[in-house]
């Protein structure tokens, strides 16, 4: 709370409107109808009102506008009757219960203050403002009335309205520009007019829900998580969240989009080039470490498919802050020439659990415990590699290494072009069934069996890519012999585990230009509690 | 009831709605509607009188809202949308 202004201005049930501090002495008293206790305390504060109220206000603060005119008609109210029905009035003062009684001087100057029903305190309150007003005391019969009641929890303090209350509330940490939807406009149709949506529906960013997604992390709202290319925009974690409820994440995952873009953004990354690229490159994020579970995110049946909610919107979550924050857009910064499904979202876990190998993410230098997202900048995939023969380990990882052949022309070979394959368990039981096999062994065997000579890598009648004809004319002929694999190194060669238990159905992503005038793999460990 | 969205731009551009291009040449119908505001029509009737003197292969419709308070009824919308090319509505008196 920003430091309390008690000052309001509320309309009693004729519309008449009532402002405190008023200059006079006053008893505030927030309440509601569905209260039992209110409802005991409501003769008290009237006889309180008749007794005292010819030198001070007796105010009653009713918290919905039709509790309050039930209220004055079931118990003869005569003192003013305030309709504070959105609560803004409540959650400024900052109690609990109801009722909830302030005395206060002329400025507003709060003396006494309680809630619920405690009748010695209440008795003491008549004491006070008596002697405080040079009056007597009133009429109420204190026998007639229990010790002690609890009060009912403030309708300020119920979850959806607190929420509004909280994201209006001057001391809200969002500072992005407020846009009003008129009522004869769709939301989802005026979204999609302003260019917010990548081509399908969005989730309204209220202030309510960008602040719950605000929840999802410790960082401050106005925390610069990236600067976002082309635009060179600064992304807040508010911002971030904004796109992140569009795109229908729950806050939880909020950490995960904030690491995904801290490391798309880096110089290493290049988003500017991955977006921009006629190849239509996009980020592939994968993600380690407990997170995972914490979230339910998919790394089993259907991971790099539809109907992971954390997947899903998690990948597009990134997707959208590029687009709304840098401002890349198809045909703008973006050229792809078919572009592809991957620039909606692509983001799955790595199933370590059923993996023989280290996770990604701890072959990359973090700690098992760590929980880490990897950003590849691909361009086409998930590509399926079937083998559903093969029983010798060689044999699945040769066919594995057939499979990744074919990226980009099966013709071209030694391409610095990053791969990232994705195992499928199937295939690891197989590669596993004669002992360890190690991912050194598995990108090794991969470079042996796409070997070909350079001579298939000539320009010929089939196709003209390759190695232009009149420099093939020049090499010799052990030169044109020399065996050339498809990757030009096995650090190209990036491997993870995931998938149902049934299938012998692997899968790879193809790169972008790989290296420091391309796009180099980043990791970013994620914020976790 | 609006409804109030925070903006997941970096806020370099002004949100509002943007206006049809305009490809500098006037054929076919111009409805001409009347929002039934008092005056709207006098100023419709000059106008319509200038669009046939100037553009004579251009026809000319005029449409009427029952009332200037609430939105154009659908029925009237669509009978415009199908017959109009072009739409210019009188606003205010």
């Amino acid at each position: 709370m920003t430091e309390f202004d008690p000052g309001f201005s509320l309309p009693d049930l004729d519309g008449l409107l009532r402002q405190f501090p008023s200059g006079r002495p006053s008893l505030v008293c927030f309440v509601k109808e569905d209260c039992k206790t209110c409802n005991l305390a409501m003769p008290v504060l009237e006889a309180f009102h008749r007794a005292f109220g010819k030198r001070a206000d007796v105010l009653l603060v009713g918290q919905s506008a039709t509790g309050n005119a039930t209220l004055k008609e079931r118990h003869a109210l005569t003192m003013p009757v305030l309709d504070d029905g959105d609560c803004s009035v409540s959650f400024a003062w900052d109690f609990e219960v109801v009722p909830a009684v302030f005395w206060t001087d002329g400025e507003g100057k709060v003396g006494t203050r309680f809630e619920g029903f405690v009748r010695s305190e209440w008795q003491a309150l008549e004491r006070q403002i008596g002697d405080a007003l040079d009056l007597g005391l009133s009429e109420v019969n204190w026998l007639d009335y229990p010790e002690w009641r609890p009060g009912c929890g403030s309708r300020h303090l119920d979850p959806e309205v607190n929420e509004r209350l909280r994201a209006t509330a001057s001391n809200n940490p969002m500072r992005a520009r407020r846009i009003e939807i008129a009522s004869a406009d769709d939301e989802a149709e005026f979204m999609f007019d302003q260019g917010f949506s990548d081509g399908l529906p969005l989730v309204p960013p209220t202030p309510e829900r960008v602040l719950r997604m605000l929840a999802g992390t410790k960082r401050g709202a106005q925390d610069i998580v990236a600067v976002v290319p082309p635009n060179m925009a600064p992304a807040s974690v508010e911002k971030v969240a904004i796109n992140a409820v569009m795109a229908g994440c729950r806050p939880d995952y909020l950490p995960v989009v904030i690491a995904a873009v801290e490391a798309v953004c880096t110089d290493e990354f290049n988003i500017h080039g991955v977006t921009a690229t006629t190849m239509g490159a996009a980020p592939v994020m994968v993600v380690n470490g407990p997170i995972r579970h914490r979230i339910g995110m998919n790394m089993k049946l259907s991971a790099l498919g539809a109907g992971s909610r954390a997947n899903a919107t998690i990948g597009r979550a990134v997707r959208l802050v590029i687009r709304n924050i840098g401002g890349a857009r198809p045909g703008g910064v973006d050229r792809s020439t078919l572009s592809s499904p991957l620039k909606f979202t692509m983001c799955f876990a790595e199933w370590e659990e059923g993996s023989p190998w280290s996770p990604l993410h701890v072959e990359r230098g973090f700690q098992v415990e760590d929980s880490v997202v990897t950003v590849f900048a691909m361009t086409s995939g998930p590509v399926l590699i079937v083998d559903q023969e093969s029983r010798g380990a060689d044999q699945i990882a040769g066919s594995l290494g057939l499979g990744l052949e074919g990226a980009i022309l099966s013709k071209i070979h030694r391409m610095p072009m990053d791969a990232l394959l994705v195992v499928c368990p199937e295939h690891i039981r197989t590669l596993t069934s004669e002992g360890q096999y190690s991912k050194d062994r598995l990108r090794s065997r991969i470079q042996q069996v796409t070997s070909r000579p350079l001579r298939e890598m000539v320009a010929n009648e089939i196709s003209g890519a390759g190695i232009p004809r009149a420099a093939a004319d020049k090499m010799s002929h052990e030169q044109l012999e020399t065996l050339a694999p498809k990757f030009a190194s096995e650090r190209n060669i990036h491997i993870v585990v995931a998938g149902s238990e049934a299938g012998k159905f692997s899968a790879a992503f193809h790169g972008w230009v790989t290296g420091p005038t391309g796009s180099m793999s980043v990791s970013r460990k994620i914020e976790t509690s | 009831m609006t409804l109030m969205i925070l903006d997941p731009t970096d806020e370099r551009v002004p949100v509002e709605r943007q206006i049809s291009k305009r490809n500098g040449t006037i054929t076919g119908t111009i409805g001409l509607l009347d929002i039934s505001k008092p005056r709207g029509n006098v100023l419709l009737d000059e106008l319509e009188r200038l669009l046939v003197e100037r553009l004579p292969h251009v026809k000319v419709n005029r449409y009427r809202k029952p009332t200037f308070a609430k939105p154009c009824p659908d029925d009237l919308r669509g009978t415009i949308k199908s017959e109009c090319t072009f739409l210019v509505e009188a606003l205010a008196d």
